[in-house]
């Protein structure tokens, strides 16, 4: 794998609408085979980025290769990639034959091979007997199948997809999900998909690219964003967490604004300021006093503010001095739950915590 | 259905922002209201086409078979079709045919200088466009026969074409008068009426489209032609309609720039009515142009319907 040739190589790339940095110095890898995501908000830059690769913008500076060979300025028919629209973009004036077959019937491939294979791809996601049909006569789900297979006719070697569930409803999206996934792993080709749903990134994704105003912040397996997120950002876009601002006393200790020291193994130099990312479901409430020795260098004082019942869990916000922690318990026995006002103590495992510097 | 019990239509539409099912008779009772308030809306300008355009044109048909009498008056009796036997004659039929050769090369042309230009303006940004749009505009602003004197002006045998020419060597210009002044005097007239709606179409297409194409490996001349321009084909057609109709049946221009020396069909029939005196004969010649101008039209809501 690592003297493989990468499906899609970003080295520096940098792309200015003007006086506007829409993607700056972005280095990226994406492996043959990998199903990629690139997550961020609206207007990160993933979008441009995934354009950038299909050849539907060129890059201000930088180097892009696919497969090893540089496309920086290649229009986007020479190179070999396809794209699923984030509306589809579905030629209207065409049936579903004639929008599949459409990228063959362009490279020269002659009528009848491009409607048989078309008609092929067709079967594959599942739309017999839709070939004669016009894109307006379709549902949205089919219309993404339309999409799918249009793009994948053609044997792309990276399949980029542009928000592809995005104009689909909640239950149509999750089955598009798992089909996604499982048709990637039948074609072996490279998926890179553009999103700006978590969820949607973390079940579908080997690798996931976090951006943010222009900024590649992160690459790796949705275990490394939720559990070892690499800054504040990250930490807090993916999932919910608890920031705790806190400065770095020593190689075990951080001192948070009040004073108050807590064990907490970090990387940085004393001095440092940190925030420590605790995710609302590791940490424990209980009664002062109750907290195990093991968790004494781990815990804080609190009151409750406010419980709410989840029917699967308790979700309590709990204040301690100068910040509200929120804290997410599976559903207990009645008489372990707390009121708000309750006074309380939270802990949690020393290994479930994590601090981000910046 | 039983009429017994009629359910009273509420006066106005329910104000639930989410009018989960709809009762049928409430439907019906609302798309009454919508019918009976559009038609109201729409009265000033019924009642003026009416009286401005339907009894006009009722009053040519009337008198394409209608007698001409002795004194070149024309008598309203004694009912006839020697009006439209006279369009057979072979002069008339040859400038109906010049007529439309004349059309249809004045909207090619308008077509092929028009679609690029408004290619170019859909894809500039807005303050271009609009800056772009009023230059489009400007001629409009004065009399369309003071531009056809203009015209006779530049292309004149001393004007600043034939000037032009002459100091770059290439002889004198002698085409004032002649046929080609004439489809030059109506592509210059008519063209913004094929730039505007092929702007509006070109505009209104998504390009997401263009550049799907080119995604699946289309170059940019098959997605003109695949893409771009089967999805401009609404505009495509409005606009050669909005050419092809008036240059068919016009007059001023081949009166001024063509000196009415080849008849056409527009300076026939005022001919018929101011001339000759032959008022039967010009309203038969406006009755059948008129007939053309209703088919090209249906032509184009057809197609229209079936590209949208």
């Amino acid at each position: 794998m690592a003297d493989a040739v990468a499906a899609v190589e970003i080295r520096g790339v940098t792309k200015r609408f003007d006086e506007v940095v829409a993607v700056d110095d972005v280095d990226l890898t994406i492996a043959d085979g990998e199903f990629f995501a690139m997550l961020g908000p609206s207007g990160c830059g993933k979008t441009t980025t995934l354009r950038m690769i299909a050849g539907l913008e060129f890059p201000t500076q930088g180097s892009l290769r696919i497969f090893g060979e540089e496309v920086g300025t290649l229009p986007p028919n020479k190179r070999p990639v396809n794209t699923v629209f984030q509306n589809y973009a579905l030629f209207p004036h065409m049936t579903v034959l004639d929008n599949v077959s459409f990228g063959l019937r362009m490279s020269g491939v002659n009528k009848t091979e491009a409607r048989q294979r078309a008609g092929e791809m067709i079967e594959l996601v599942q739309l017999d007997g839709m070939a004669a049909r016009k894109p307006n006569q379709l549902s949205g789900g089919q219309q993404q199948r339309v999409a799918l297979a249009r793009a994948l006719v053609n044997k792309p070697k990276v399949l980029l997809l542009d928000e592809p569930l995005g104009a689909l409803d909640l239950k149509l999206r999750q089955e598009m999900q798992t089909e996604l996934k499982s048709l990637q792993r039948e074609l072996g080709v490279s998926f890179v998909f553009v999103t700006h749903d978590q969820e949607e990134a973390l079940t579908m994704s080997d690798r996931i690219a976090v951006m943010d105003q222009g900024k590649l912040l992160q690459v790796g397996s949705a275990e490394d964003l939720y559990a070892r997120p690499a800054s504040r950002f990250v930490a807090d876009f993916i999932g919910q967490t608890n920031l705790i601002e806190a400065t770095v006393a020593d190689n075990n200790t951080i001192v948070l604004q009040n004073g108050q020291r807590l064990r907490a193994p970090s990387p940085h130099a004393a001095g440092t300021a940190v925030a420590m990312s605790l995710r609302p479901e590791t940490i424990q409430v209980g009664a002062r006093g109750s907290v195990p020795a093991v968790h004494e260098a781990t815990s804080l004082e609190g009151v409750i503010s406010s419980a709410s019942y989840l029917g699967h869990s308790m979700v309590y916000e709990v204040s301690i001095d100068w910040i509200d922690l929120e804290v997410r318990t599976p559903m207990v026995l009645s008489e372990e739950r707390f009121a708000p006002g309750s006074e309380v103590a939270v802990w949690w495992d020393r290994r479930s915590d994590w601090l981000v510097a910046e | 259905m039983s009429h017994g019990a009629i359910v009273r239509p509420p006066m106005e539409p329910p104000t639930d922002p989410e009018p989960a099912e709809a009762t049928p008779e409430f439907e019906a009772a609302n798309k009454r209201l919508d019918r009976r308030r559009g038609l109201l809306l729409a009265l000033p300008s019924w009642a003026f086409l009416t009286l401005f355009f339907a009894v006009p044109l009722l009053i040519v048909v009337v008198y394409s078979f209608a007698t001409r009498n002795r004194f070149g008056g024309t008598d309203l009796s004694g009912w006839n079709i020697e009006g439209y036997r006279e369009l057979g004659q072979e002069f008339v039929r040859n400038l109906v045919l010049r007529s439309l050769w004349l059309a249809i090369i004045t909207t090619v042309i308008c077509l092929v200088v028009a679609y690029p230009f408004a290619y170019f303006l859909a894809t500039r940004s807005p303050a271009v466009r609009n800056l772009m749009l009023v230059f489009v505009m400007i001629p409009f602003w004065s009399n369309f026969l003071v531009r056809n004197y203009a015209w006779r002006v530049l292309l004149g045998n001393d004007g600043p074409v034939s000037q032009a020419t002459e100091a770059a060597g290439l002889g004198e210009t002698t085409i004032l008068f002649t046929q080609s002044a004439v489809v030059l005097g109506l592509v210059y007239g008519f063209l913004p009426f094929m730039i505007l709606p092929l702007y509006a179409a070109i505009e209104r297409m998504d390009w997401s489209l263009v550049e799907a194409s080119r995604d699946l490996g289309a170059t940019g001349w098959q997605t003109f032609r695949q893409v771009s321009f089967p999805l401009s084909l609404p505009g495509v057609i409005a606009g050669s309609i909005l050419v092809f109709v008036p240059s068919f049946g016009a007059y001023v221009t081949p009166q001024i720039l063509g000196g009415g020396k080849d008849p056409m069909l527009g300076t026939y029939i005022v001919a018929q009515f101011l001339e000759a005196r032959n008022w039967p004969e010009g309203a038969a010649a406006s009755t059948v142009l008129m007939a053309v101008m209703l088919g090209a039209t249906l032509v184009y809501f057809r197609t229209g319907g079936r590209t949208l």
